[in-house]
């Protein structure tokens, strides 16, 4: 093993210590580290999109962010989207609703990038939509089930915004 | 697809950065880390040891001084989207950004890794070419200016010495009111462009164009200012047969070929990509907003 050091990340609200090799990546630590499984790994050079998170609550490449690079930050990961075991989030839901995915493995970048984007502009139109995942690739769904579980999701989080408390 | 090997150093001041890059062999400097890192997954560069900026202080700031936005080399991509003092003095720039990669991309790229790393089509180098704008770096004897047409030395070989460091580049702004344009072809949303073209127009009383700057990017190594358009532009009202005459002369610009289109191929693309960021230019003159 070449260069390591002690790294400290927050990882969907759990705190993790890992001694890392410095050239680790942060998608390869989520991973290989923390068994965190469900970030995928399609180009490793910044094109697929599949390997998105959010890095201190914005979306990024952990394929070009190192490990070292994330120390003290805090870092959601697919795994961290869910509100429980038996629980898809409303994002999740209209993905499984408007045939969002087929294969699944750009999925997880997908709804990252969606989480980010429908944060920022919770109320979008489709070529928004459309530009908002242009960095992430799909080779199952032409797009046409993303977009749609996009903007489903999108009213229904509206929705969820006004019910009263 | 992994990185190679390399010794990792993660300094907070400018002033270690420069001492670190003057000590170390075969060092690289990592910005956002969007062009490196992917360079380095695919071992395209082989550093023995990395110098990671992004824990360096100071770096990052927007501001405006002396007529001139001052930008932090460290500053995201992201920053100056979203930057209203970005979107209000130098539109120009805001338009361009938003066609540089993709909001996961630019939420780590920097203006510094772009403009050292000086991608043929990148978007903030033709900015910087289109507004003249100078880029002060740093190393072990102080600070340094670089005028823009000077920086780009070769292919993707910025004119800052491996002891230096950029830390800051200043654009002239443009009084307002002004026109400006930025268009690209690329063949997806995000990828790199074939060409560019980035316009500013500023117009007198009576619709006459009293300054101009056209620039193409994706040419050649480094952005083109089509000065010869630029001046058969001052003194004269851009219809559209003074556009569509004057851009076609961007035809003789060289160009290179490549896998992703031959030398004609862009030389077209010059004529068109110029005229259509024109036209944007012109669109926005105060004359034309009704």
């Amino acid at each position: 093993m070449g260069e390591t050091r002690k790294i400290a990340v927050t990882v969907n609200g759990s705190r993790h210590e890992a001694e890392v090799e410095v050239r680790l990546t942060l998608a390869d630590f989520l991973r290989h580290t923390l068994g965190l499984t469900g970030t995928h790994l399609g180009c490793e050079h910044g094109v697929c999109g599949a390997c998105t998170i959010l890095l201190d609550g914005l979306t990024a490449r952990s394929c070009l962010t190192l490990a070292v690079q994330a120390d003290g930050c805090s870092i959601t990961t697919v795994e961290g989207l869910a509100p429980g075991p038996d629980k898809l989030n409303p994002l999740q839901e209209a993905f499984r609703d408007n045939h969002g995915l087929q294969c699944g493995f750009c999925t997880p970048g997908m709804l990252i990038t969606l989480t980010e984007f429908l944060r920022d502009n919770p109320n979008p139109t489709e070529q928004e939509v459309r530009i908002a995942i242009s960095g992430n690739l799909c080779r199952c769904t032409g797009y046409q089930g993303i977009v749609a579980a996009a903007l489903d999701a999108a009213k229904r989080l509206q929705g969820q915004a006004q019910q009263p408390a | 697809m992994k990185p190679p090997p390399f010794s990792y150093h993660d300094p907070r001041t400018i002033g270690d950065a420069v001492a670190l890059l003057g000590r170390l062999e075969n060092a690289k400097l990592l910005a956002g880390g969007q062009s490196l890192m992917p360079m380095l997954n695919m071992r395209f560069v082989l550093p023995d040891h990395i110098i990671d900026l992004n824990r360096v202080e100071g770096l990052s700031f927007i501001r405006e001084s002396n007529g001139a936005l001052e930008i932090g080399a460290m500053t995201r991509q992201r920053e100056l989207e979203f930057s209203d003092l970005v979107r209000q003095r130098c539109p120009l720039m805001h338009e361009a950004i938003l066609q540089v990669g993709h909001r996961q991309t630019r939420n780590r790229g920097t203006l510094g890794g772009s403009l050292c790393h000086l991608d043929p089509s990148a978007e903030l180098v033709s900015v910087a070419a289109a507004l003249d704008a100078t880029v002060i770096a740093q190393g072990p004897n102080g600070t340094r200016e670089v005028a823009i047409d000077a920086f780009p030395v070769a292919y993707m070989t910025p004119a800052i010495e491996p002891n230096e460091i950029v830390t800051m580049v200043r654009f002239p702004l443009w009084p307002q009111p002004h026109g400006h344009g930025f268009v690209e072809f690329a063949r997806r949303h995000g990828d790199f462009a074939i060409v560019s073209a980035a316009a500013l127009l500023i117009e007198d009383g009576a619709g006459k164009i009293t300054r101009a700057s056209v620039t193409l990017g994706g040419m050649g190594a480094a952005p083109i200012r089509a000065s010869a358009v630029e001046q058969a532009l001052v003194g004269n009202r851009p219809d559209d047969k003074l556009l569509r005459d004057i851009c076609e002369t961007c035809r003789a610009f060289d160009a290179v070929d490549d896998i992703h289109a031959p030398a004609s191929y862009r030389q077209q693309l010059a004529t068109v990509m110029s005229r259509r960021a024109l036209e944007q230019a012109r669109a926005r003159l105060p004359s034309m907003a009704h």
